[in-house]
């Protein structure tokens, strides 16, 4: 339907008409119960030993005081050799490693090149830093390329940090308490995924918003060990087990198909 | 009819610099280009659809709501390809000489040229390959596409905007 009042096509990218009434709408709303977005408040971290990268992360998303998931994947694949492990607003940090994924692979399309992980740093660097914190994703950015075994961190505003082991997430004191104290340069892999695991299981004791299960992922030169769970809470909901409910009957009815019509389109190949 | 219009001014003065309270002056000349890009006419032409003030979506009327932008980052993603690549033209003088910079302006000129007509989307395909953007994506390819736009406005009307008859 023509509007008669719409005299230029609106921009793409974010709109920002709203913004308006949900100013005004969250002031009549009293104490603030706005309904809040998925965060991941979570408890993630990062170690680099001898032969690449282990990255683990919780899997408790929350929606203000609830448990919206609680077998969130945050461990988000950027490239074959990158991992990025996301905390803060889930659809901010899905998003947004779903764009450096796809950045990195028309770039490596196009160059013929396998991507590297500064690439990846600066690209979420300028994407972070140009929305000046509004997009709340901090993340680990793990991985191994041409030049060694790298681990990243980039904040909501865009500051980045390269560091042997690195923990983000609301429960990141508690699980950088744990690596500070164990860390050790040039780990074995048992070594290296032990500490983070015992990392992750102290961000989930001390932190309310973050639980559930343990993912480990493990980056090396020769591939990638994505091991979802780890590790699995001990109060999980046991209850309702596969056959829980008794199977009482069962009928199995083979759909039988003719074939009618057969035809063949030649595909022209240039 | 309402637009953001260049013709009648807004009633604020904003004079080149201004002095605070406290001695400090302030430069405002670069803060005035910058309202005038979000600045419509206060009360002529509310926002809703038939010309009456949409007050579930923008809220009710008030001179501030239509003056200042309410986002923080309204502004500033308003004026982004504008400043990158005023930006990008700056370094590339400075490392390369004048020539580099006046060549490309002359292309991106030739190529923001090639447009359809303002109602119609067009691809800007030849700007895309020029700024880079042909081998990158980012938000404003995912969202608020374009072609895909649930409201559109009067042909007729847009081409006269786009020609300055209105």
């Amino acid at each position: 339907m023509a509007l008669s009042n719409v005299l230029e096509t609106p921009l793409p990218g974010f709109n920002f008409d709203n913004a308006a009434r949900n100013a005004a709408l969250e002031g009549l709303y009293d104490g603030g119960q706005t309904p809040k977005p998925m965060k991941t408040g979570t408890t993630i971290a990062g170690v680099v030993f001898k032969d690449g990268v282990v990255l683990g992360a919780d899997t408790r998303a929350t929606s203000g005081e609830v448990v919206a998931d609680k077998m969130c994947s945050k461990i988000h694949y950027i490239a074959p050799n990158i991992y990025c492990c996301g905390a803060g607003t889930a659809a901010d940090t899905e998003k947004t490693t779903e764009l450096l994924s796809s950045n990195l692979t028309i770039f490596s399309q196009t160059s013929g090149r396998n991507p590297r992980l500064v690439m990846a740093v600066n690209i979420l660097q300028d994407m972070l830093y140009r929305y000046h914190g509004q997009i709340g994703a901090s993340l680990i950015l793990g991985g191994v390329d041409c030049t060694g075994n790298h681990l990243y961190t980039v904040g909501p505003y865009g500051s980045v940090n390269k560091m042997p082991y690195l923990a983000m997430g609301s429960g990141d004191l508690a699980a950088l308490g744990i690596l500070e104290d164990r860390y050790q340069q040039d780990m074995e892999l048992d070594t290296a995924k032990e500490l983070v695991r015992v990392a992750i299981h102290a961000g989930i004791m001390n932190d309310l918003a973050s639980g559930n299960n343990i993912d480990i992922c493990v980056i090396t030169r020769e591939g990638v060990d994505y091991i979802r769970p780890y590790q699995e809470s001990e109060y999980k909901d046991s209850r309702y087990r596969p056959g829980t409910t008794p199977v009482l009957t069962k009928k199995v009815v083979p759909l039988k198909l003719e074939v009618v019509q057969e035809s063949v389109q030649q595909m022209e190949t240039i | 009819m309402c637009r953001n219009v260049n013709g009648t001014q807004p009633d604020i003065q904003v004079h080149p610099t201004e002095s605070g309270r406290n001695g400090i002056t302030m430069n405002t000349r670069g803060l005035r280009s910058q309202l005038k890009d979000s600045v419509p006419v206060a009360g002529l032409c509310p926002q809703g659809a038939y010309g009456v003030q949409d007050s579930l979506r923008s809220g009710f009327t008030s001179v501030k709501n239509e003056l200042l932008p309410s986002h923080p980052l309204e502004l500033s993603e308003k004026n982004f390809m504008l400043n990158q690549d005023k930006m990008n033209f700056s370094s590339l003088r400075n490392i390369q000489g004048l020539h580099a910079p006046l060549k490309l302006q002359m292309e991106y000129r030739a190529a923001r040229q090639i447009q359809r007509l303002p109602f119609l989307q067009s691809s800007n395909l030849a700007l895309d390959t020029l700024r880079g953007n042909d081998e990158s994506i980012g938000f404003e390819d995912i969202l608020n596409d374009p072609t895909q736009s649930e409201m559109m406005g009067e042909p007729h009307m847009m081409v006269e905007y786009k020609l300055g008859l209105m």
